[in-house]
């Protein structure tokens, strides 16, 4: 039988609004003191506050965000900075792939949900069988959206340190929230750490290569695994039909 | 000096990035082999963003206290603390490490 992995059920609940705003507290609080980092970087190379902050409401990425600064930083042109954040950010590709079941509407109105998608809500966010809880995944994106550009703005405008995160060990924050998510699986089976550890092995050694972009892709690549194994008998028969224990607002598209 | 146009971009190429694969399937619904190597992204993606945010910049901005650290998470993760409490177990950690070894 096919073990529908459904994550996060134990220590991060994930139905209801409220769930995803409990949830993008939690992440958001993370990353809040990156933010502090990124506004007081930018100051540190010249930046307007305010660009700073509109840079954040509006990439909402930490990851971009810092190989766009890092990359100037170092000299590099507006070219190099903005290919090394697009490269960062490719991982949005599958993600987007993959929550795209749990988008509504036409086009228009998926591409303007799409921006929902970023690391920490995506992640806390599945229900298993590819699909996704829209509550949980909106809700934790819109307070995570809101403490990033509040810590944004702190940093530009108190512009402490550069290096301050570093030097109170705080520069750990993103690889220790990810890892706790990843171990928050109760009943996760042989197959899903399989995966991860395929996955890590993949991005351990892309990265030697690549920046980490594409070596994130390469990870999710991992997820392929899925193809070795036979479907369930109920997803034989055709494709997958809404359950009846499916919870409101995770309903795949009509 | 604000870099507004790199700014622009990377903001235009980040909605893109994310709005492709949801614009492109369009309203169709996914086929249950595609389902389910989607919920195994989970794990891979998680897996690879613990391991890019390691390695940094191609391996060569490694922090060994952060490694340290982190080793410290699934210990943390079973005695049920939440995740702010770890975060700020493995900052203390890994700063505690990099006192000890500077």
């Amino acid at each position: 039988m096919f073990q529908q992995v459904s994550p996060h059920k134990g220590a991060l609940p994930r139905q209801g609004l409220r769930a995803g705003l409990r949830v993008g507290f939690t992440l958001g609080t993370a990353s809040f003191l990156l933010a502090v980092s990124f506004g007081a970087i930018t100051r540190s190379q010249g930046w307007a506050a305010a660009g700073a902050v509109l840079c954040s409401m509006a990439v909402f990425s930490a990851s971009a965000q810092f190989a766009l600064v890092s990359t100037l930083g170092a000299g590099g042109g507006v070219a190099s900075a903005v290919v090394a954040a697009a490269l960062v950010n490719a991982r949005f590709l599958p993600m987007g792939v993959a929550a795209s079941g749990s988008l509504r509407g036409g086009r228009l109105r998926r591409a303007a949900e799409a921006p929902a998608v970023v690391d920490g809500s995506w992640a806390a966010a599945p229900l298993g069988g590819g699909r996704f809880d829209r509550r949980v995944l909106f809700a934790a994106s819109v307070v995570q959206w809101g403490l990033w550009g509040a810590g944004t703005a702190l940093g530009g405008g108190l512009a402490p340190r550069p290096h301050l995160l570093t030097s109170l060990g705080l520069g750990g924050g993103a690889p220790a929230m990810f890892l706790f998510l990843l171990l928050d699986a109760p009943g996760a089976g042989r197959l899903y750490w399989t995966t991860a550890m395929l996955g890590g092995v993949i991005a351990a050694g892309l990265s030697f290569l690549l920046p980490a972009g594409p070596a994130l892709i390469g990870a999710a690549c991992a997820s392929l695994l899925a193809l070795a194994r036979p479907l369930p008998k109920e997803d034989r028969d055709g494709p997958c039909r809404p359950q009846a224990n499916d919870q409101p607002g995770t309903e795949p598209i009509q | 000096m604000t870099p507004w146009p790199a700014i622009a971009a990377v903001a235009v190429l980040s909605f893109a990035l994310k709005a492709a694969g949801p614009t492109a399937l369009g309203e169709r619904e996914l086929s249950p082999r595609t389902r389910a190597v989607i919920t195994l992204m989970a794990p891979a993606l998680l897996a690879g963003l613990v391991t890019t945010g390691v390695a940094g910049d191609r391996w060569r901005t490694v922090d060994p206290a952060l490694l340290v650290a982190l080793t410290a998470v699934p210990l943390l993760r079973r005695c049920r603390l939440p995740m702010p409490a770890v975060l700020v177990a493995v900052a203390l950690l890994a700063t505690a490490v990099r006192g000890l070894t500077t």
